[in-house]
């Protein structure tokens, strides 16, 4: 077995292809609006996806302050609740997290952690971009629209999201979405492309695929992923439009409609169930592997440590990957599909655990017997293993699929998603800010307002979410505008709906500043240097911080060693760069 | 140190809330209390795990913290650890499944005497019909849907002519007589949702879903519904009765079959016949 730790003395090959030309722009416009340099490209995705999040975030808001004080806000009525919750679904998981995991992090971190100069297509992740941003604007055009956004639930399940009893159903809400849907699935394919190509063929000398930062495994993966599921979602998009605009039964039976019959028939809504989540479960993981991978190297940077059992992680990411396509009805168990199925799918679904399992046993081994510095990006990783674990095992309760029937449509899935793929991620993206800031802007994120941002949002999040699952063990159903007068929910549920509204508007409270530590600090941050977590990967070794555009000087990185040499014994510097060959004290000539 | 510390409490704070939680299963009135245990052995390992590795963690941060001078220890791989921590996962993963896919067996295999018992969703309503003195569901269609037929029962077909139906009423059912809930819906999905009965099941149109169970205790019922049907999904209530023989009888007296529905339709005058009981 190879051993992945050498090669520092091994002969590098010389280049296949020769360094090509970039697209150098002309004037500001090329340099900054419609520009091709993946960098720019990245904070374009980022930006506009912390923009629409707020709106997410807003929503989530107004949802809480229905559930915790139900009565009291007049113009929260049914329509818009069901309105708000849609697009704060949709919002946080498409448009928010798929956009910056991989428009964001993908685009910024691929060509720089590989060693390659843009991605390899250039033209097309600008491209890829302005759709995305297209989409984003038609997505938020549903709020103008005649009969507002849809309210269908992010799920969209037909007939009802197409049929007058959903607000926006036979209005132009599901239209909206539809559409933007299906821009947003053009232009991420434009883009992913972009990014399995460049880490396939953009790879500097000597970076091998058992060489590249985990980060680039999850981000790698994930877009492959996405690249096959989307097109589920597109054509569950595609059909849906036809139903709704040409009167085609794709996923319309014979329905009564409040006491007339529909013209439409022959069709199956359990059809559309089985395209959305052929897509929507492996979206779970388009949005989880990218934090695995990015979580692994925060925790082992900050604990000057390298990653415990980095192979076995990478099969883990490749395998969870590969599992997460056929496990998707477990969000069928009880949709009334052949319950048959329940057998496989509850097998599959607790055997990715197994994979999952590992790389939590990896994360807090490569704690153990390291030199922890517990900085922001580490304080972030810690609360990530917590919500993550957390998460992930009620997932086996769901999983499960006999659990899974008393507890399916309740507050307790609620509770599970939002842990697992809602905080646990979102944690992750703070702790990246938070450790890739200093390379973006060349300046460091005030600790102080880190501090307050980090303990408001890891406590505020799990008190949020971790007693919600005790409402859904209860029995209260999710979805429900208000819970009335029902027999089994005592009055103490009321209370603890109250308590949560309130963390709930906490927690949002700290992302305005969280933002303004963003825009702060971008003029008055204490100055990074280069290199200020003195890590190994490429992305820290840029002769300019900020890097310029073609990211290197003249010449290429060349790649000696894997990602995680940390604390290497016999070397001057607790971190060897992978650019560097031997053990000396690292230079900057090896990048340049 | 404040991070230990915090962690500790979270850890400890999680398992405290868990056990002295006011929010806890409704108490069960049906024979899914298979369902409630295997919940209770996932709880136990899912929480075992859960503070074991949070504890860990917690420890690390307070042994390994930085400290001038430290330095980590250098160990890409342990094979051997490894392999015996995905093993014993796997074991674990297989105490929770194994037990959960013995009750799904059971929970997809519907006993022979089981009375069929047919629930209709519409927005935003719960319909119910029971067979009839020949202990057969007649045919149905929601194409059939019309004036006296709100649940598009087949009336050419003769089974049907007898079955009892109730529109938007409560339903009854005897105490300790296995059930099997023939699920269908007229427009969008529904979910027959009885927290008490642990079972649950969407109603799609176009097709019959089903589950089963036995009631086991007597008692008022209250039916929600569990699948997003439009603005008035929170509002969608029904009542489940479960009754003792005799008061079950008195009250499958009272309801009306198909047949009369459908006369009383046809002819507004025999309304007041047909409040006459059944059969």
């Amino acid at each position: 077995m190879v051993d992945i730790r050498s090669g520092a003395d091994e002969v590098i090959p010389l280049a296949e292809v020769e360094d090509v030309e970039l697209y150098h722009p002309k004037s500001w416009w090329t340099h900054y609006v419609f520009s091709q340099d993946a960098k720019i490209i990245a904070i374009q995705y980022s930006l506009t996806a912390t923009a629409i999040g707020m709106v997410a975030l807003v929503l989530s808001w107004l949802i809480r302050l229905q559930l915790g004080f139900p009565g009291t806000f007049n113009f929260i009525d049914a329509d818009h609740y069901y309105q708000f919750i849609t697009m704060h679904g949709m919002i946080m998981v498409i448009y928010l997290l798929t956009a910056l995991f991989l428009g964001g992090f993908g685009n910024y971190l691929i060509p720089l952690m590989v060693g390659a100069r843009d991605m390899v297509f250039p033209y097309a992740n600008m491209l890829s971009y302005w759709l995305y941003l297209l989409a984003v604007l038609i997505l938020a055009a549903g709020f103008f629209v005649p009969g507002g956004p849809t309210g269908a639930g992010w799920t969209l399940y037909p007939p009802q999201a197409v049929l007058s009893g959903t607000p926006g159903g036979q209005d132009w809400g599901i239209l909206v979405m539809l559409s933007s849907l299906i821009l947003f699935i053009i232009g991420f394919t434009m883009g992913g492309l972009n990014y399995v190509v460049t880490v396939l063929q953009g790879r500097a000398r000597g970076m091998t695929l058992m060489r590249m930062p985990l980060t680039i495994w999850g981000i790698f993966t994930a877009t492959v992923m996405a690249l096959l599921a989307f097109p589920a979602l597109f054509v569950a998009c595609v059909m849906m439009l036809f139903d709704r605009l040409l009167g085609t039964s794709f996923f319309m039976p014979a329905i009564v409609e409040m006491g007339t019959q529909l013209k439409q028939g022959g069709g199956s809504p359990i059809l559309f169930q089985h395209l959305f989540w052929f897509f929507g479960h492996p979206e779970v993981y388009i949005v989880a592997l990218p934090a695995f991978g990015i979580v692994s190297d925060l925790i082992s940077t900050h604990a000057r440590k390298n990653i415990f059992g980095y192979r076995m992680m990478v099969w883990a990411i490749v395998i969870i990957g590969a599992l997460s396509f056929v496990v998707w009805a477990h969000h069928m168990y009880v949709s009334g599909m052949n319950p048959n199925f329940g057998f496989f799918f509850a097998t599959t679904t607790l055997i990715i655990a197994v994979p999952t399992a590992i790389k939590v046993y990896n994360w807090v081994l490569t704690l153990w017997r390291g030199d922890i510095h517990l900085t922001l990006p580490m304080l972030f990783a810690l609360a990530f293993i917590v919500t993550f674990v957390n998460g992930g095992l009620t997932g086996l309760f769901l999983g499960n699929v006999v659990v899974d029937v008393p507890l399916s449509d309740t507050m307790f899935v609620v509770a599970h998603f939002h842990m697992v793929m809602g905080v646990a991620p979102i944690m992750v993206i703070f702790g990246a800010i938070y450790h890739w800031y200093p390379k973006v802007a060349g300046r460091m994120l005030n600790e102080a307002m880190g501090q307050i941002h980090f303990w408001v949002t890891f406590l505020g999040a799990y008190l949020i979410f971790f007693p919600m699952h005790y409402l859904g063990l209860l029995g209260i159903p999710r979805r429900y505008h208000e819970l009335g007068e029902t027999a089994f929910i005592p009055e103490s549920a009321h209370t603890l709906n109250m308590f949560i509204s309130v963390m709930a508007l906490t927690v949002g409270a700290a992302q305005i500043l969280f933002l303004f530590n963003l825009a702060w600090s971008l003029k008055r941050g204490r100055p990074s240097g280069g290199n200020p977590w003195r890590a190994t990967t490429l992305e820290w070794q840029t002769p300019q911080t900020p890097p310029t555009h073609g990211n290197w000087g003249k010449e290429l990185p060349v790649v000696y060693r894997w990602a995680y040499d940390y604390s290497v014994p016999g070397a001057a510097e607790d971190f060897i760069p992978q650019n560097q060959p031997g053990l000396g004290v690292p230079t900057r000539e090896h990048a340049s | 140190m404040a991070v230990v510390l915090i962690l500790v409490i979270l850890a400890v704070g999680s398992v405290v809330f868990h056990l002295l939680s006011p929010w806890w299963w409704t108490p069960i009135a049906s024979n899914w209390n298979y369902i409630d245990n295997t919940i209770i052995i996932t709880f136990w390992i899912t929480g075992f795990v859960f503070v074991a590795v949070v504890l860990f963690v917690a420890y690390c941060v307070l042994r390994f913290r930085h400290r001038p001078g430290n330095r980590a220890a250098y160990e890409p791989e342990n094979k051997k650890l490894e392999v015996w921590l995905a093993s014993v996962t796997a074991v674990g993963v297989a105490a929770m499944l194994t037990p959960g896919l013995f009750v799904w067996n059971q929970f997809v295999t519907v006993p022979a005497g089981a009375t069929e018992v047919e629930v209709v969703g519409q927005q935003w309503l719960w319909s119910f019909r029971l067979p009839g003195a020949n202990a057969k569901l007649g045919t149905s269609e929601t194409r059939a849907i019309g004036d006296g037929n709100a649940l598009g029962v087949n009336p050419n077909d003769p089974n049907g002519l007898d079955d009892i139906i109730i529109e938007g009423g409560e339903l009854h059912l005897l105490v300790d007589k296995p059930v099997k809930m023939l699920l269908r819906s007229v427009d969008v999905l529904h979910d027959f949702y009885v927290p008490e009965f642990r079972a649950k099941m969407d109603m799609v149109p176009g097709m019959v879903t089903y589950f089963w169970f036995t009631p086991t205790r007597t008692g008022t019922f209250e039916v929600l519904c569990a699948e997003l049907c439009g603005t008035g999904h929170p509002q969608m209530r029904g009542t489940v009765v479960v009754d003792n023989e005799a008061d079950y009888q008195a009250w499958l007296e009272q309801q009306q079959t198909f047949t009369q529905l459908l006369a009383a339709s046809q002819q507004p005058t025999a309304i007041a016949s047909s409040t006459s009981p059944g059969k």
